[in-house]
């Protein structure tokens, strides 16, 4: 474990071996990774401290409306005179806890659904999987626009008795709700793809094998066994979906399926900008390149830890 | 051989068939007979050997015996239980005495536990308290020569020889009465695979173990086995003593393998021209009829290849010191003799 290190105390002459120093490394060898943990600790940090801006996303200010980029106003203001900085701090936020949260759901989902596949195999595999080869089949943002439209119209009315409760939550969170349950219904396909294959190759690992034969039960295997080495495939699935998931939901804020006016989303205030491209084309810019950065950033960073958490590139770059 | 009652493990008309490939939806369904009507008994304490080349079903066929693998048909009897009639949740318990060591030490142990964990396990399944568990973990590493300070490694830092130390001590947390090793020398190197027979010999002494010792190394299976079974394609072609088996074959199969085995030769001696079989063993989708081995027999074209060679196939038959499934075990045995090397005095 030492070895190694010497190479790289010329820089860091306290280097601790382990997962620490492999990160530095990773860095000083991936500036554009550098670039990309920035920007998006500039996205989460915007998004927190929103409400200490000294605009708030939701005033109108009818004397200066459209206003071009300026000192008072970094981004210009929008066509009802709200200050756009205020309103892409407040979009961030909307997006990643959308992103975020729906991608943990689409995550869980294709995990459960992965290792049930996998693990069960014969019949149930079959089915489960052609199941998902038919979802795969129809157009995604189709089918987001299909649920979600679905959602709103079950949720955005006076409903009563048991979706009651889940209209008034639909309801204070600004129509996220609806996107939520979309993203986290439409983007699991991938993620259980993944985990099924990982699953299969490893439920017959000799290491499970011997878990069988000590007695283990099934969940005892798929908690200490399947679950732990499925963790890096998981966690490229999470690469993946984050940034499809940001990009889905301005895709439906868009079209107006997604986040309801006047909630600021990256998606909403494309929408927004649009209608005026000729004229206030800072209007689009802003949120577009927002939006744009966002998932690059996303991108890069989810290229570098999947490399950081493969043991065998690891493995094979030490040596 | 000693009396039934002794055994401990037992199969019974064994056969594991898998469904091959098939080459469209319309063909016929094809089997592989991976293993075909194997019956065998293991005695309390004994060694037995089985042997044979790639592809011949000992894998499958040790997995069978421990029922990781559901037979297609036959029964496996374990100290007095029959294993191929439990539930799989009650097999778990009743094959806890029953333990294997694995062919890869590289793949057998999980990369992410450590191997407090990876020994624990066993213990860990039925509920023995994390305190004991260590204990227990270190006396096991004590037992197969690593000592308890590995503890909180993981298996990448270890070499294979220590790793297979590590799975023995794994099998051995389930305190067992047999132990199916699968080839579990093939992967080491030369030296360290006399370190891990040597702790085998140890621990068969100490724990009074059995093995069942699956290998293709014919030199390994003569110093640790009592009785040795040679496999082919799927059957078991030949069982002996293994003295009885490396002195005086009954079986052609038996005697190609045993003059294939290189050795040293000393100056002035008449070394024997190895039988060489000719040709890859048959697919095990396609068995040839009769004798499963007559199309590669070399006595068969000595005796002028005989029609019963192709039409029948030969039953186990012998005492209970030797058996040999050959219609022509006496000629066998009169034809080899010539082609082995004369012992060496010792």
């Amino acid at each position: 474990m030492s070895a190694p290190a010497v190479e790289t105390t010329s820089v860091t002459p306290a280097a601790n071996p382990g997962r620490g120093t492999a990160l530095l490394r990773l860095v000083r060898r991936n500036p554009a990774l550098v670039a990309s943990l920035a920007l998006l600790a500039i996205v989460v940090a915007a998004a927190i401290l929103s409400p200490l801006l000294p605009y708030d996303a939701y005033r109108q200010d009818i004397l200066h409306r459209n206003a071009r980029p300026s000192l008072q106003h970094w981004f210009g203001t929008d066509e009802l005179g709200r200050d756009m900085t205020a309103r892409l701090a407040v979009g961030a936020r909307v997006s990643l806890i959308v992103a975020l949260t729906s991608s943990l759901i689409a995550v869980a989902i294709g995990v459960v659904i992965g290792m049930v596949a996998g693990y069960l195999g014969g019949l149930s595999d079959s089915t489960i999987m052609r199941f998902v080869d038919s979802m795969y089949a129809f157009p995604e943002t189709l089918f987001a626009i299909l649920i979600a439209s679905l959602v709103k119209g079950q949720l955005a009315g006076q409903s009563t008795g048991l979706l009651a409760p889940l209209a008034e939550a639909y309801r204070l969170s600004g129509g996220l709700l609806g996107v939520l349950l979309t993203l986290g219904f439409t983007c699991w396909l991938t993620t259980s793809r993944l985990v099924r294959s990982q699953v299969l190759s490893l439920k017959n690992a000799e290491y499970v094998l011997a878990s069988r034969l000590a007695g283990a039960s099934h969940t005892f295997i798929i908690r200490t066994h399947l679950l732990p080495n499925s963790l890096p495939v998981i966690l490229v699935a999470v690469t993946f979906v984050v940034p499809n998931a940001i990009l889905l939901e301005a895709g439906l804020s868009f079209i107006g399926v997604g986040v309801d006016p006047p909630t600021p989303s990256w998606g909403t205030m494309i929408a927004g900008g649009v209608q005026s491209i000729q004229s206030y084309p800072h209007l689009l810019i802003a949120p577009a390149v927002a939006i744009g950065a966002t998932l690059l950033a996303l991108n890069v960073v989810g290229d570098a830890l999947r490399d950081l958490f493969d043991p065998a590139l690891r493995a094979s770059r030490r040596g | 051989m000693t009396t039934e009652s002794n055994a401990i493990l037992a199969a019974r008309d064994l056969s594991v068939w898998f469904s091959a490939r098939r080459p469209s939806v319309f063909a016929k369904r094809r089997w592989v007979r991976a293993v075909d009507g194997i019956s065998l008994t293991v005695m309390a304490g004994e060694t037995l050997g089985i042997v044979g080349e790639s592809g011949c079903g000992k894998t499958t066929l040790g997995r069978t015996l421990v029922l990781l693998t559901r037979p297609t048909s036959g029964h496996v009897e374990f100290a007095g239980r029959e294993l191929t009639a439990l539930s799989s949740r009650t097999l778990r318990a009743a094959r806890r005495r029953l333990q294997m060591i694995f062919q890869d030490p590289y793949a057998s142990l999980d990369p992410r536990q450590a191997v407090e964990a990876i020994v624990g396990e066993p213990l860990r399944i039925v509920g023995i308290a994390a305190a004991k568990r260590r204990q227990r973990v270190a006396e096991l590493l004590d037992l197969v020569g690593l000592g308890a300070e590995t503890m909180r490694r993981l298996p990448r830092e270890f070499s294979g020889g220590q790793r297979q130390r590590i799975g023995i001590a794994r099998a051995l947390a389930a305190d067992p009465q047999l132990i199916i090793c699968d080839e579990p020398l093939s992967a080491l190197d030369v030296s360290v695979q006399a370190q891990i027979v040597n702790l085998l010999l140890r621990l068969q002494r100490e724990l009074s173990l059995t093995y069942v010792f699956i290998s293709h190394d014919l030199a390994v299976v003569r110093q640790i086995a009592d009785r040795v079974a040679v496999m082919y394609l799927g059957t078991i072609v030949e069982l002996a003593q293994t003295e009885q088996l490396f002195r005086a074959p009954r079986h052609p199969y038996s005697v190609a393998l045993l003059s294939a085995v290189p050795t040293l030769a000393t100056e002035g001696d008449t070394d024997p021209t190895p039988v060489l079989l000719s040709g890859d063993p048959p697919s095990p989708v396609n068995l040839p009829t009769g004798c499963r081995f007559h199309t590669r027999c070399w006595l068969r074209e000595k005796l002028g290849n005989p029609a019963i060679c192709a039409e029948q196939p030969p039953a186990l038959a012998g005492d209970t010191m030797h058996q040999a499934a050959c219609h022509f075990a006496d000629e066998t045995a009169a034809h080899a003799a010539p082609l082995l090397r004369p012992e060496r005095a010792s």
